[in-house]
Order: C-alpha cells, then structure tokens, then sequence
C-alpha cells in the first residue's frame, strides 16, 4: 500500500470532479493526503502541477501529477489493483460503453442554469436536466448500476452530482424522485457504498454554497 | 481478425474524428467497411446507431450495440487487437498523460478553428488566431517530451498523440490559407512543422487525408448551416 505522502489529492470540497476521485482511491483502498484547494485563489502548487488548466482536481503520485477526473480515475484503476472487480470492466465493448456514459456526463449534465435563471429560461432548464436524467434512466433499464452488476467508473462519473440534487429541487421547484423514481433508486444504491457516503459533502452543505454563489451572481 | 463485413465505420470524409479512426483501423490493418454519412441529411442508420448524440465516428461490430465517440473507438479498437501497432502505452502515468492532451487537442484547442470561423471581424479573429498560437506552442513543448528526440508522438512510430492531433492536419492548412496565418511555423514550433511532414506521407495516414475540394464544400455548408455570428 502506498505510504500517504506519495498521494496526494488537490481538491475543493464542493466538487464533484474531485468526488469522482474521492470515491475511486476509497474504493481501492489508497491512502492519501488531501489538500483543499481555493478555486479562487490558487496555491503555487496548483499551478506548477496543473499549468495548462489551473484546475482541480489534480492527484500527484511520486511527485507526478495527472489531470481531468475521468482520466485520473481510469489512472488510479490501472495503477492500484484489488481483488474487487476493477471500476472498469475487462470486457473492451463494456469498457468502451462504461467510457462513453462517462462522457456523456462530462458533456451534458449541467444543471447550474436552473439557479442561474429564472421565468422561461429556468423551465426550459429544468426539462433540459429530466429529460438528461431519463435518457440515463433507460441506460439503467433494469441493471443495479449503468453498465451492469458491478458499481464502476460511469457510475463514479455520475454519483457525485446527487448531491446537488436538494439544492436544485429547492431552487427549482422540482421533485425529482417523483419523476424520475429509477434514477433516484440507483442514486440509494450508491450512496450504500462506503466510498461513495463518506466522499460526497452533505447536501445542505452544497445547498448552503450554492446560495452563496448565486449572491455573488447577483440573483 | 476482423473479417471485412465484421466491422463498419459510419462516418463522413471531412471529419477529422472519423479520420483518426480510420488511421487506427489501418494501422492495425483491420479490415472494415466504410459507410459515407451526409450530415446534412442524417440516415436512419447513424440516428439509430446513435440515437445520444447523432454524430460520426459510429463503429459496428458484429452484431454488437455500436459504439460513438472517436477516442472511446480508437482505445476499443487497441484493446480488440493489441498486438498489432499498440496506440496507447502500457504504463498507467504515460496514458493518463497521452489522454490529458488528447483531451486538451479536442476540447480546447481544435475548437478555435471553428470558433475563428464564426467569429466575425479582424479583431474578434485576431484574438482566435493568437490562442491558437498559443496553443501550437503547447503542443510542441508537448511534442518534445512525448518523442524524446524521435520523430512522432509515439516514438518511432506513429501513436495515440499522432492519431488524435494528425488528423486535423488538413483542416491546419485549410484554416491557415482561409486567415493568412500559421498554425505551426519554423521558428515557433520547428519540430511540428517537421512532424507534419512525416505524418502526412506515412502509409496508413496519406490515402484517408481529404484533398481540397472535400473541404471546401464540407465548409460551405458549415458556412451554410451554422453561419458566422452577426458583427
């Protein structure tokens, strides 16, 4: 096992990029240091270990850094393995579908309009995010996790976004569970996971950070 | 092996994703069936073969779902058949890094040649063509560790860095002649430059490279259906 000072996690709390990683060294096992990060105000270390985007999160491993979520996630499967089946599967046709939902978050989940606007614009918003939450509905169709038995790297892109769910059900309006009940199922399984509970903030918390943010805007 | 009708590539000649898939394809030397898609008129074919995102590269194989997303094509594609050409390393740091560029080329930099086509005005382009240029500079500080003196990305031999950035090599020149500018130059990036040269005669990439005259009409319907915002 590494020692933790040859792991260390740059992060910012609220993130669910970070999460991502959070939750995959748990599920491996890795101990870790973590370091939170500013967004708005970053360290030197930040800067050196991540200048092409000065974002989080960054993991530096033996002083290495690697960069982007699912990339860092992929990284630490391939690096630490177990005997649990690895986050993604073996099967290269259920590792390329695995990558592609993974990607399918990263490219349409955002759901920030819904406390950015208001009026017609807050509506459309909040179609936009359902309708999202039922085309990976139909993915689950009858599987525990997105791409089968086992809980893994696309189920890892997704879970951390539920905890933002309270915040935009609040602000919105909306009831999620009511519209999408498979969804928020498969978020319960989840949450069952150790590494999953223990690395994502409480969603009053992100609820909280939330409004802070949309003073800031201005709403 | 892949027999010929085991595996189809849907796509379009102008797309530089379905290219770099088709570099792959040859590089592996997997045989494959090419399916030529009008974007402008999507067949029922690519809408239900991808129903999410109704794009190209769509590969088919066998009778399997099929599979989207160039990037997600090109590591399946060396995952199938491992032993001819590998794309990607073996070392977990190295592909994390050849992802994070390949990341990088796709999501931030290739980009800016289409946003330098909508974007109306000297000065609005000015500004595109200087992030690009600060881009080419990335990518040959890039270019410089992966090769480690050698001629591609890959080493020796063409590799996952030289699939993902060398198929936008035609649409480099085109944006390059269409602004008066260069994407990669002697002074700035001589490495690129060279790089370019080698890339663009190599076996698997010469006979997928679309000429001119693909391009050009590929752009006028660009032009056509998401035209240049208003000044």
């Amino acid at each position: 096992m590494a020692s933790s000072n040859d792991v260390v996690l740059l992060n910012f709390w609220a993130s669910p990029f970070g999460e991502r990683v959070e939750i995959a060294l748990a599920e491996k096992g890795v101990h870790y240091d973590y370091k939170e990060e500013d967004w708005a105000d970053k360290s030197s270390l930040l800067l050196q270990m991540n200048p092409v985007h000065k974002k989080l999160p960054v993991l530096i491993h033996h002083g290495k850094p690697i960069c982007e979520s699912n990339i860092i996630v992929q990284y630490i499967d391939e690096t630490w393995q177990t005997e649990d089946p690895p986050l993604l599967p073996s099967d290269p046709y259920l590792k390329a579908q695995a990558r592609f939902w993974a990607d399918f978050v990263d490219n349409k989940v955002n759901f920030s309009a819904i406390w950015r606007t208001k009026g017609e614009e807050q509506e459309r918003a909040k179609k936009e995010f359902i309708d999202l939450l039922k085309v990976l509905e139909e993915q689950l169709g009858e599987k525990p996790y997105l791409i089968g038995e086992s809980f893994g790297y696309a189920d890892i892109a997704l879970i951390p976004f539920s905890c933002w769910f309270y915040a935009v059900e609040i602000i919105g309006k909306m009831n999620i569970e009511k519209e999408c009940p498979k969804f928020i199922e498969w978020v319960k399984r989840c949450m069952e996971r150790e590494s999953v509970s223990k690395s994502l903030p409480d969603p009053h918390k992100i609820y909280e950070y939330v409004l802070e943010l949309m003073k800031k805007l201005g709403n | 092996m892949a027999k010929k009708s085991e595996i189809k590539l849907i796509g379009t000649v102008a797309s530089p994703f379905v290219n770099r898939v088709q570099f792959v394809l040859n590089l592996k030397s997997i045989e494959y069936e090419y399916i030529e898609e009008n974007l402008a008129c999507k067949s029922e074919l690519l809408l239900t073969s991808n129903p999410v995102h109704k794009k190209v590269p769509v590969l088919i194989h066998a009778n399997k779902p099929p599979i989207c997303e160039s990037l997600i094509i090109i590591e399946y594609l060396d995952e199938i058949k491992p032993d001819v050409h590998r794309i990607l390393p073996s070392d977990p740091l190295e592909r994390a890094d050849n992802r994070f560029w390949a990341n990088y080329i796709d999501n931030k930099f290739f980009p800016l040649y289409e946003e330098m086509r909508v974007t109306p005005g000297k000065e609005g382009k000015d500004a595109i063509k200087k992030r690009i240029i600060e881009g080419s500079v990335l990518l040959e500080e890039a270019f410089i560790k992966f090769s480690r003196g050698k001629t591609y990305f890959g080493g020796d031999d063409v590799g996952y860095l030289d699939v993902v950035l060398g198929c936008f090599i035609a649409w480099t020149k085109f944006t390059e002649k269409n602004n008066e500018f260069k994407v990669f130059d002697e002074v700035r990036t001589p490495r690129l430059v060279e790089w370019v040269k080698r890339i663009w005669s190599h076996e698997a990439v010469k006979d997928v490279i679309p000429g001119n005259e693909v391009l050009v009409n590929f752009y006028m319907m660009l032009q056509k259906y998401r035209p240049p915002r208003a000044v």
